[in-house]
């Protein structure tokens, strides 16, 4: 069962990556959409919404920033894999992933339908632009504390 | 989540901000003249260039045109929207009917194909060759029964209820089948307020339990049975009867006069769809903007109409309906 450790590990960084670049794809799809649907009839909004297309893309970004401290962790950006990795820390790695990996797939998808209202919100009431980015955002803190605790739990599995 | 109509609602978002709002639509009714309200329109971005008197049909027929091209570019599949247009595909065929008993052509009384689901000169060939295959299913069977009831009877007012009935129930049978909130609230409210009035209509005209029951469509927030005992009985009876219904608070206004009921459906209609204005994901704003551009039309042909009668502006201010923005 030699590598099986490192199998798991690797398979929780990719999920990080996987499943929050998903959810990232999708929700800056969605907001796309909406943002498009505005410009058509009100070119000038442009800079307005896509700022608002972009901020679901951020858990991709997250997600990504993970699988790089787990595969930097595993030696393998440096080309020398922790081959001997136990299976229980390639189990604490993948469990270390995982509130990114999921966290981040259903915080993009409903940061980007509070990013559709807020489009729409804009489109109609473009001085309150401000204020629609705020409703957006506030899905972003639960990206950020997953991020948080993915990351914590990375540097101490690598303690292991 | 309907992904598919993201798109399309922020675009219907961009046109709604184009709509008639209720100050513009107070501006048109203290308008000193039609020619004057024409202006207004125009500034609003109605008809093409200066439009006249002569001109205003064309313009509300240009101003549905645009609201259902602009409809067709949003969404590929455009039957979802048929429930709309069940009723100009009838009185076509309404029309239709009378031409073949007749035998005369009044090409002006037909809707243009761009407002119906069927081309008008298919339900005329159809009617004339007596050959009903190219029709719809629903349709092919009640324009040979009214057209047979024309030709036989000379009871037009037979023929018109056979087909309006006909057109009720296949609003009311596409409102079934839809899964949109708003298209199943349009078909039962359209087939509720239609019984009602023709209700009230036989009941006025003294006619007898077994034409009501032929008149009225079955809908689900009023027992049929129930409202043709009434109307057979006395307009007391019908109003007794809605009061227990959730029809209650518009028998004030059909004690006022027919149009101030046709006032009270409308305004329901647009305070039921009024939520759409929040809702991001759904084919629901896109059948909202649909109702809300008809009952725009609908309420600038009454003001135009009322200035071009010289009607006072309390008048026409009585008949306006409320603005969907």
């Amino acid at each position: 069962m030699s590598g099986l450790g490192l199998f798991f590990a690797i398979l929780g960084a990719a999920l990080a990556a996987l499943l929050a670049g998903a959810g990232s794809a999708r929700g800056v799809g969605m907001a796309g959409q909406a943002a498009a649907g505005v410009v058509t009839d009100q070119p000038d909004m442009f800079g307005r919404v896509l700022i608002l297309q972009l901020l679901p893309g951020t858990q991709g970004i997250y997600g990504l920033l993970i699988a790089f401290v787990a595969m930097n962790n595993l030696g393998i950006m440096s080309g020398n894999p922790e081959v001997s990795c136990s299976l229980l820390k390639g189990l604490a790695y993948l469990g270390a992933c995982l509130p990114m990996a999921i966290v981040g797939y259903i915080s993009a998808i409903n940061q980007a339908k509070a990013a559709v209202a807020s489009i729409a919100l804009v489109s109609k009431r473009p001085d309150q632009f401000g204020k629609s980015m705020l409703f957006p955002a506030m899905v972003e803190t639960y990206a950020i504390f997953a991020l948080l605790i993915s990351i914590l739990a990375l540097n101490g599995v690598g303690a292991i | 989540m309907r992904e598919e109509y993201i798109y399309a609602v922020a675009r219907v978002r961009g046109k709604e901000q184009k709509l008639l709002s209720a100050p513009v639509m107070d501006s048109l009714v203290s308008a000193s003249g039609v020619g004057d309200a024409l202006r207004i329109l125009s500034d609003h971005g109605w008809g093409e260039g200066e439009v006249t008197v002569s001109g205003i049909d064309e313009m509300f027929k240009a101003e549905r045109k645009k609201t259902w091209e602009f409809i067709g570019e949003l969404v590929k599949d455009m039957s979802v929207f048929d429930v709309f247009l069940y009723a100009n595909d009838y009185h076509n065929l309404k029309a239709a009917v009378k031409e073949t008993a007749r035998m005369e052509t009044r090409d002006s009384v037909f809707i243009d194909r761009s407002e119906c689901t069927i081309d008008a000169e298919t339900i005329r060939r159809a009617l004339k060759d007596h050959d009903y295959g190219s029709l719809p299913e629903e349709m092919a069977p009640v324009a040979a029964e009214a057209l047979d009831v024309l030709l036989h009877t000379g009871d037009g007012q037979l023929a018109d209820i056979i087909v309006d009935r006909a057109a009720l129930a296949r609003i009311r049978e596409a409102g079934a089948k839809s899964d949109n909130e708003i298209i199943r609230m349009y078909a039962e409210l359209t087939v509720a307020c239609a019984n009602i009035k023709t209700a009230i209509r036989s009941c006025l005209m003294k006619k007898d339990k077994a034409f009501l029951n032929r008149a009225l469509a079955p809908c689900d927030s009023l027992d049929v049975a129930d409202l043709a005992q009434a109307a057979s009985e006395s307009t007391d009876a019908i109003y007794e009867y809605l009061g227990r219904t959730t029809y209650a608070e518009a028998v004030p206004e059909i004690r006022k006069s027919p149009s101030a009921f046709e006032r009270w459906c409308d305004n329901l209609m647009i305070r039921k769809i009024r939520p759409e204005i929040h809702h991001p994901f759904t084919i629901g704003p896109l059948a909202a903007y649909i109702l809300a551009r008809d009952n725009e039309i609908k309420c600038v042909r009454m003001i135009l109409s009322g200035k071009v009668n010289d009607l006072s502006v309390d008048s026409i201010r009585e008949r306006v309906r409320e603005t969907y923005v």
